[in-house]
């Protein structure tokens, strides 16, 4: 790495929105051929930065300068002239058109006749090659490729629009191991090739492994910037939150439940032979009074089906679930709620929040929903719960009347947290409600989580990652391929790497050389808490492959 | 997004197999399954050829052809601006009105001794100034393209019926009339002969430049794109408001020469002139294979949608036996068969 003159220079960045200044001052610099990480917890201003370097955003102060010009930046297309091209979290191509058209879209080739298809996926196959990707066939459509494999090609389509600044906005929140280290490498063959890119990611792993510098934000403000090699875990998590990481871990992060004894107690709720066809075979299931059952398995393993089920998102076409001790039918989420069921979703954008609403509004939207719309919630009722809540999970900004799409992912699912906690349920089941959230925010959940369940709460808790799965259920449940496997008592001996294990040993094949060919890097060091580690299941299960 | 999954980042590509023509074809239908209803379209068509020529005769013979083409060639133009505005994720509901007032200003403009070239070009105009103000409304006032253009629809009624609630007549010697004049241009037996008018060519002509700008054009591929994703569009660098201000346009514009060669085919304009015209063009849109919601279609389907429309109240008017109220209920019957077929198709493509 060069220390020559940066291809970015962001100085003095400040925007303001209505009342809230998410950037005061800060500074940024990008050299080429460097992965250069963007750490900050949720709402530090990652995102703002990221928009005003790609144009989405006016600056309200400062200047940058690309290539040694100073540029004006209004929208996407100017940033993609500058040389800046933009890869998002959710993949910003069209999965109607084909691989090679996405790749050259607005960019086609053009010859006497219009496009030149020819010479156009020529070209497309051209620029997936210089990613490694020239088996794929640019005529197919994009829909056929997985999410990763979009990924890569909405990189391909920076590279065949030349762009000498690549920014990658959380590219591996929806990969598995396996993918995200198929993007590193074509990562590090860009960079080589003297590509700058802006990489921003939730996974301290991720960071340690690809990034050669980094430059910290925290409340909008610029921290620092540090080369990877020279800071360590400990150091970097205590800049982004500010406070010294032990008291980060004093919220629960590293908390651990053993399983208390339930067998003189009737189970809260008990599914037995629940199943529904095509998405989770029949299966038994005890949850207890304050008890935090957690359910593992890899994406498409069921586990999403089976919450759905106990809640009455879907019906089930099999089986009974019994409340205490009586018979329930639950056929609609609205029977769910009724009897104390909270469901939240995984899908926090689509079936979660709704962005057009304040942070109130989608607090109340529960409550209101179980009461019946005949009877609003007094003015003066809300705002107590709203407030209540947001203290209780320290929503940021403490803004009830805020558009809930302007609060950062993290934020979104406490208010979404809140939303459920105010229907006072007594079952409350959570769909990865710490996926691409921050460390403070996720340690600030699962404490939530733990306290519930003192207050006896029972929980039915869902994630890809093994560690927090292990650290909070006294239960796990292990599924795979649509069907509960097992049940492990949690206790000091278990781990994710048992929990691993179990699912590795059931079936075979090619699912168990994946997992630990995915998992062997992630087992070594226990000791940090936080999402200091990560074991992200692959999602590649046999049985999605068919679909 | 729905994503087929595929096995890992190194997945394997299919390698090449089996004959060249049947491995592109494959690949045409693999690519993008939404061919399958315009193909049904084809198939429908041709099948419909085959009854009426089964049951009633005459159908298959050269003056029922030339005179199904000439009695449509507006629904076609109307059918081919509507693609561009589907294909978006959009919808036009303004194209019969526009054609009301543009033929009843035309009309009266001509019979008032305009220049029939000026009057051409003006009622052409009258569209794209409908299409714009459209698409201004649905770009730049956040307006659903359904609410702007239902106001652009009462608006256009309400201007035709100021100027006249009469059937406006053009003079027997007006130039206009040339562009409905039939040429012969295979003489059969006694009145079975291809016959042509202006009128057709301009069809033929537009739908070629349609299928040019969609898929050569860096401006009809942005079309499709908008219809795939609007907001990944934007983050593409693509032109989206200009893009859909455009298809509005075209709509509009399209409208304004189907106007033209109506009015020259019939001679007469009135402001209730293609009330429900819309509607025919979306049918003829939506048969012909287009996807609603946008992203997939052809506009070489809208026509054959549009044909299909046509064929069946030939064949109604034939059947004699069929009462013509039938014929929307069997409209409706036909549209409905269609959707359908793309749901199957496209909840095919998403599992």
């Amino acid at each position: 790495m060069s220390e020559a003159l940066p291809i970015v220079e962001m100085r003095d960045i400040s925007i303001e929105f209505p009342g809230v200044r998410a950037l005061d001052g800060v500074d940024f610099r990008l050299f080429q051929g460097e992965v250069h990480a963007l750490m900050g917890e949720n709402g530090a201003g990652k995102s703002t930065l990221i928009k005003a370097l790609t144009g989405v955003y006016k600056i309200d102060g400062g200047s940058i300068v690309v290539a040694g010009q100073e540029r004006q930046l209004h929208g996407t297309r100017d940033a993609q002239s500058a040389g800046i091209s933009t890869v998002y979290q959710e993949v910003n191509l069209v999965t109607n058109l084909t691989i090679g058209e996405n790749v050259m879209l607005g960019h086609e080739v053009r010859g006497a006749f219009g496009v030149n298809w020819r010479a156009t996926h020529e070209a497309a196959t051209e620029a997936l090659a210089r990613l490694g990707l020239e088996h794929l066939d640019t005529h197919r459509p994009l829909s056929t490729l997985s999410i990763a494999m979009q990924q890569l090609v909405a990189i391909s389509r920076a590279m065949a629009i030349k762009a000498k600044v690549l920014i990658l906005d959380e590219p591996t929140s929806s990969l598995d191991a396996a993918e995200v280290e198929g993007l590193f490498r074509v990562m590090r063959t860009l960079r080589d090739q003297g590509v700058a890119i802006l990489f921003v990611s939730h996974f301290l792993d991720q960071i340690y492994a690809i990034s050669d510098r980094l430059t910290i934000l925290r409340n909008g403000r610029y921290e620092g910037e540090y080369l990877t090699r020279d800071l360590d875990r400990h150091a970097l998590i205590s800049k982004m939150i500010g406070k010294d990481l032990n008291s980060l871990a004093s919220l629960g992060g590293n908390r651990r439940v053993d399983a208390r004894d339930y067998a003189a107690e009737a189970p809260l709720l008990s599914a037995k032979g629940l199943g529904r066809r095509g998405s989770i075979e029949p299966t038994d299931l005890d949850v207890h009074r304050g008890e935090v059952v957690g359910f593992a398995g890899l994406l498409g393993s069921g586990r999403t089906e089976l919450a759905r089920l106990l809640y009455g998102a879907d019906r089930a076409d099999d089986g009974e679930v019994t409340l205490h001790g009586k018979r329930v039918d639950l056929r609609a989420p609205a029977d769910g709620l009724g009897k104390r069921i909270a469901f939240s979703t995984e899908n926090r954008r689509d079936e979660g929040i709704i962005g057009d609403l304040t942070v109130r509004e989608n607090m109340i939207l529960a409550v209101q929903a179980e009461r019946g719309w005949a009877r609003p919630i007094p003015r003066k009722e809300q705002d107590e719960l709203v407030d209540q809540y947001i203290e209780a999970l320290n929503v940021r900004p403490p803004d009830p009347n805020r558009l809930i799409k302007n609060l950062s992912g993290g934020n979104q699912q406490k208010v979404l947290l809140g939303r459920w906690l105010a229907t006072k349920p007594e079952l409350l089941i959570l769909d990865e409600p710490t996926r691409g959230i921050d460390v403070g925010a996720k340690a600030e959940i699962q404490e939530a989580v733990a306290q519930l369940a003192e207050d006896g709460v029972s929980v039915v808790y869902i994630s890809s990652e093994l560690e927090e799965v292990v650290r909070l259920s006294e239960r796990i449940v292990v599924l795979k391929d649509h069907q509960k496997i097992g049940e492990i008592v949690n206790g000091a001996d278990v781990t994710a790497q048992m929990v691993v294990d179990v699912i590795a040993a059931h079936g075979v094949e090619a699912a168990e050389r994946d997992i630990i060919d995915a998992e062997a890097p992630h087992t070594n060091d226990a000791s940090h808490p936080g999402d200091a580690q990560h074991t992200t299941v692959p999602a590649t299960a046999a049985t999605e492959e068919e679909s | 997004m729905t994503a087929v999954q595929t096995p890992s980042v190194d997945a394997p590509v299919d390698g090449p197999g089996g004959s060249k023509l049947g491995s592109t074809i494959k690949r045409v239908i693999a690519s993008n399954p939404s061919v399958l209803p315009t193909v049904a379209a084809i198939v429908i068509f041709i099948g419909m050829v085959i009854y009426g020529e089964v049951a009633y005769g005459r159908i298959v013979q050269y003056n029922t052809l030339s005179n199904l083409l000439i009695n449509n060639a507006h629904l076609i133009i109307l059918a081919a601006g509507m693609t561009f505005v589907i294909l978006t994720g959009g919808i036009d509901l303004s194209v019969g009105s526009v054609i009301a007032f543009s033929s009843v200003a035309g009309v009266m403009l001509a019979n008032a001794g305009w220049n029939p070239w000026v009057v051409i070009v003006l009622m052409i105009l009258i569209g794209t100034v409908f299409g714009l103000a459209s698409g201004i409304l649905i770009q730049y006032f956040n307006v659903q393209p359904f609410i702007a253009t239902l106001a652009m629809m009462f608006l256009g009624r309400g201007l035709a019926s100021l100027l006249s609630t009469q059937p406006e007549r053009l003079a027997d010697d007006s130039q206009l009339l040339w562009l409905g004049e039939q040429f012969k241009l295979i003489d059969g037996e006694k009145v079975n002969d291809v016959v042509i008018t202006p009128g057709v060519i301009i069809a033929f002509v537009v739908v070629l430049v349609a299928f040019f700008v969609l898929h050569r054009t860096r401006t009809g591929r942005t079309v499709y794109a908008i219809g795939g994703s609007e907001s990944s569009s934007a983050l593409m660098g693509l032109a989206v408001p200009r893009t859909k201000i455009l298809v509005y346009v075209i709509s509009g514009t399209l409208s304004g020469i189907a106007a033209v060669v109506y009015t020259s085919r019939l001679g007469i304009a009135q402001n209730i002139t293609g009330i429900g015209w819309e509607l025919d063009a979306i049918a003829a849109t939506v048969i012909g294979g287009t996807l609603l919601t946008g992203g997939y279609g052809y506009v070489l389907g809208s026509v054959v949608g549009a044909l299909v429309l046509g064929l069946m109240n030939v064949l109604i008017t034939r059947d004699g036996g069929i009462p013509p109220e039938m014929t929307t209920i069997i409209t409706g019957g036909i549209l409905l068969v269609f959707v359908l077929l793309q749901r199957a198709v496209t909840s095919k493509r998403q599992t």
